[in-house]
């Protein structure tokens, strides 16, 4: 928290009112027209949205252990670059965050950053093995408070695992967050499977080996009354099981990445590696079905599975690829194009969907409300006017491994407020040693 | 031709010209001295991620009665299996001078990764993709198959209305997918059979029927019947219970081969499995090409490196 008072004049929130905001000590002090600018740094916001902080579920983080692709500091930086103030940071790290050490080690780091609130996600077993549970109480009482717990990257697919973990997360009101995706249906898959996968003879990742798993958890997720997260939903089949599961009442939610709400598997016909993702590229139909479920409440939120990848591991033949894209920066901006600029969404629905709802779902306070009297200062502000190539120079972190280079996409995040204090500046990200001085004020 | 990456992009007059190159080369090959001096001074580079002494050979016979410098570059063994990645690799060929790299690799696509890199100029030759494409091999069937039709009058002439079943593992094979798109463009018709587990998904718009039944497929009596070769450890992986079955439904034994009529061929892309995909005495039958495929790569692997390095327009064989 910083003792700095901004006034942010002529914003538009999110539910279409404009309005000036006052921040001062961390904290929406004002709303209304015409606030008095006493000791405040004025900013003109006008022709800018203003959404609350935006909160990522799913983020690589790579720190500790794969420092080469990323780190918390240069992960955050990207998130704040995109107009994120919280990243729930993915357990596959070296040493995967599954125990309490790690996590609360994850969370200091973000802490010292200071970019953005860094919430660790827990594995569900250890080292990520899909053999034994976790400490998962021992992660949910640590400092970090865990309250999400994925083996993302792999699935829990022993069936009896999942049924364990999904009961014994709920004495802390967790939530298992599962990458669905049947191994024993996907061994060496390349790609989506289907007319594409035929003709570039590389091995395919069918659409059932992830639908199946979604259709197991939420069963399993209902018959025992605890909460399931899917992760990166990718097919139009995992829209209507999901769609099925939440008629019947389970308690389960869902996030969509933006690769897959914007880009199909036919990119991946020229074997460029940016494009190998998992779950990989689907088809136009898949991409079209996804957009729908967000329109219509289906899939809870969007998340960005930023996975930050070195060079080499791109600049190589497609099956020694590594999986993965880089997405905080270009996030909001494709979500724009995807789901606001074709009238699936209103820019409320863009706050739910990108801050509330995934503040909600890892049970995190102080994140992800709306912009009101009292609420904390986590706050974007975004101009949605500008068309332009997706260029390298948006990049903010370690990793260029973003599909979305040289593509025209809508948008620009302007300034991103974290805890009172700007992390991004009239479009520029502010230095550490600023960060520092913001965290010192404190 | 800057490259031969697959049969997919080539249309039909570059297929038919390619072809005719190819005889060109071949009526050379008749002659006392074989050795042309076209490519005299250009460097070609078999570089071989994946074993294949047949293929290697085959491209190495054509570059040198071509008159080019081959290098063999073998990546088992070298310090491609220490790590080196492709990128290294293709930076070292660059740096030696390499004009055309003829590139065999396990991965999918690894040819196309080459040509689009930047890394290196040279001409890339696509010697087998893992289980996307093998362009001169399918050219080198067509070949094989436009003799046998049209004999001495083959030049200018396509394969239309020649009726090719192409039988097993179609999943797995390159083989299989660079000949359903070059002899669909060549303007025959092209039957898939083939146990349903190793036969791809997504395959409703390829320009080729797909069907279970070899022994219907017999029955049809097709101009051309393509064995490919099974590997026995699909089985493991349950495409198949075992190499029994497989052979008795999808193998071409002694029974089918007497039903099959005098005109049709049967081919084989190599090296064969004798009494598992095809019996022996299928394979030295006078109706198998299996020999004269051999004899046709060399000749058709001429006419594409002749197509890829020298410019066009000149006569190759002068
Ligand atoms: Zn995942």
């Amino acid at each position: 928290m910083t003792t700095r008072a901004f006034l942010i004049t002529g914003a538009r929130l999110a539910d279409g009112r404009t309005t000036d905001i006052r921040i001062e000590a961390g904290r929406v002090t004002e709303l209304g027209a015409g606030l008095d600018a006493r000791g405040a740094e004025t900013i003109d916001a006008s022709g800018l949205i203003a959404l609350p902080g935006l909160v990522d579920l799913h983020t690589h983080l790579r720190e500790p252990g794969y420092e080469q692709s990323e780190t918390v500091l240069t992960g955050t930086r990207a998130a704040a670059a995109g107009g994120f103030t919280t990243v729930f940071a993915m357990a596959n790290t070296s040493p995967v965050a599954d125990t309490a050490g790690v996590v609360e080690q994850e969370l200091a780091l973000g802490e010292a950053a200071g970019y953005a609130r860094v919430q660790p996600i827990g594995a569900v077993t250890v080292g990520l093995q899909g053999e034994r549970l976790a400490e998962l109480g021992a992660m949910a009482r640590s400092r970090a408070a865990v309250r999400v717990f994925s083996d993302d990257g792999f699935c829990v697919s022993d069936s009896r695992l999942m049924r364990r973990a999904l009961e014994y997360v709920k004495t802390v009101d967790g939530v298992i967050a599962q990458h669905a995706q049947d191994p024993a249906l996907t061994v060496g898959a390349q790609m989506n499977e289907g007319t594409v996968s035929a003709e570039l003879g590389l091995t395919g990742w069918p659409a059932v080996a992830e639908e199946s798993i979604i259709a197991r958890d939420v069963l399993l997720a209902e018959h025992v009354g605890a909460r399931l997260h899917v992760c990166h939903l990718s097919t139009a089949g995992s829209v209507e099981v999901l769609r099925w599961a939440k008629a019947r009442g389970a308690q389960v939610t869902a996030e969509v990445t933006p690769h897959h709400l914007l880009l199909t598997e036919e990119l991946v016909r020229g074997y460029d590696p940016r494009y190998k993702v998992n779950p990989p590229l689907r088809r136009q139909e898949d991409v079209d079905a996804l957009r729908l479920a967000v329109a219509d409440g289906t899939i809870d939120i969007v998340a960005t599975d930023h996975a930050p990848h070195p060079v080499e591991a791109k600049e190589c033949e497609w099956p020694a690829a590594a999986n993965g894209m880089v997405g905080l920066e270009s996030a909001l901006s494709v979500v724009q194009a995807t789901l606001v600029d074709p009238g699936h969404v209103g820019w409320s629905d863009v706050a739910r969907i990108l801050s509330e709802a995934p503040a909600r779902i890892g049970r995190i306070t102080g994140q992800g409300e709306p912009i009101a009297v009292g609420s904390t200062a986590e706050i974007t502000l975004y101009d949605p006017s500008p068309v332009r190539p997706f260029g390298t120079d948006r990049l903010r972190g370690q990793a260029v491994n973003s599909p979305f280079i040289g593509t025209e996409l809508p948008g620009r995040v302007v300034w991103t407020f974290h805890d009172g204090y700007p992390t991004l500046a009239d479009g520029e990200l502010r230095e550490p040693d600023d960060i520092a001085a913001e965290l010192v004020r404190a | 031709m800057r490259h031969l990456l697959s049969t997919r992009s080539l249309d039909r007059d570059a297929a038919v010209r390619l072809l005719d190159i190819a005889e060109d080369m071949a009526d050379t090959q008749t002659r006392e001295v074989r050795k042309l001096p076209t490519l005299r001074g250009k460097t070609v580079v078999n570089l071989f991620f994946e074993d294949s002494t047949r293929t290697r050979m085959s491209f190495e016979a054509a570059a040198k009665r071509l008159s080019a410098d081959v290098i063999n570059f073998s990546a088992k063994g070298s310090s491609v299996s220490k790590g080196e990645s492709l990128k290294d690799t293709a930076q070292t060929l660059q740096a030696i001078g390499a004009d055309a790299v003829v590139i065999r690799h396990s991965a999918s696509g690894a040819p196309q990764t080459l040509a689009d890199s930047g890394w290196i100029q040279a001409g890339v030759l696509n010697a087998g993709d893992g289980t996307h494409e093998h362009p001169t091999q399918a050219l080198l069937d067509a070949f094989t198959m436009r003799r046998r039709r049209h004999g001495a009058a083959s030049r200018g002439r396509d394969l239309d209305g020649f009726r090719v079943t192409i039988v097993g593992d179609v999943l797995h094979s390159r083989v299989a997918r660079s000949n359903v798109w070059l002899l669909s463009t060549l303007g025959a018709e092209v039957t898939l059979v083939g146990p349903p587990t190793l036969m791809p998904l997504g395959t409703a718009a390829w320009p080729a029927t797909i069907g279970y039944d070899l022994d219907a497929a017999v029955d049809a009596g097709p101009d051309a019947l393509m064995m490919l070769r099974i590997q026995a450890e699909r089985m493991n992986d349950a495409y198949f219970p075992n190499a029994r079955e497989y052979s008795r439904l999808w193998g071409l034994d002694d029974r089918r081969l007497s039903r099959l009529p005098g005109r049709s061929i049967v081919m084989h892309p190599g090296p064969m499995n004798r009494g598992l995909e095809i019996s022996a005495r299928a394979a030295d039958d006078p109706r198998s090409s299996v020999l004269e495929q051999v004899a046709n790569g060399v000749s058709v692997r001429m006419a594409a490196l002749y197509l890829l390095l020298s410019g066009a327009g000149e006569d190759p064989t002068s």
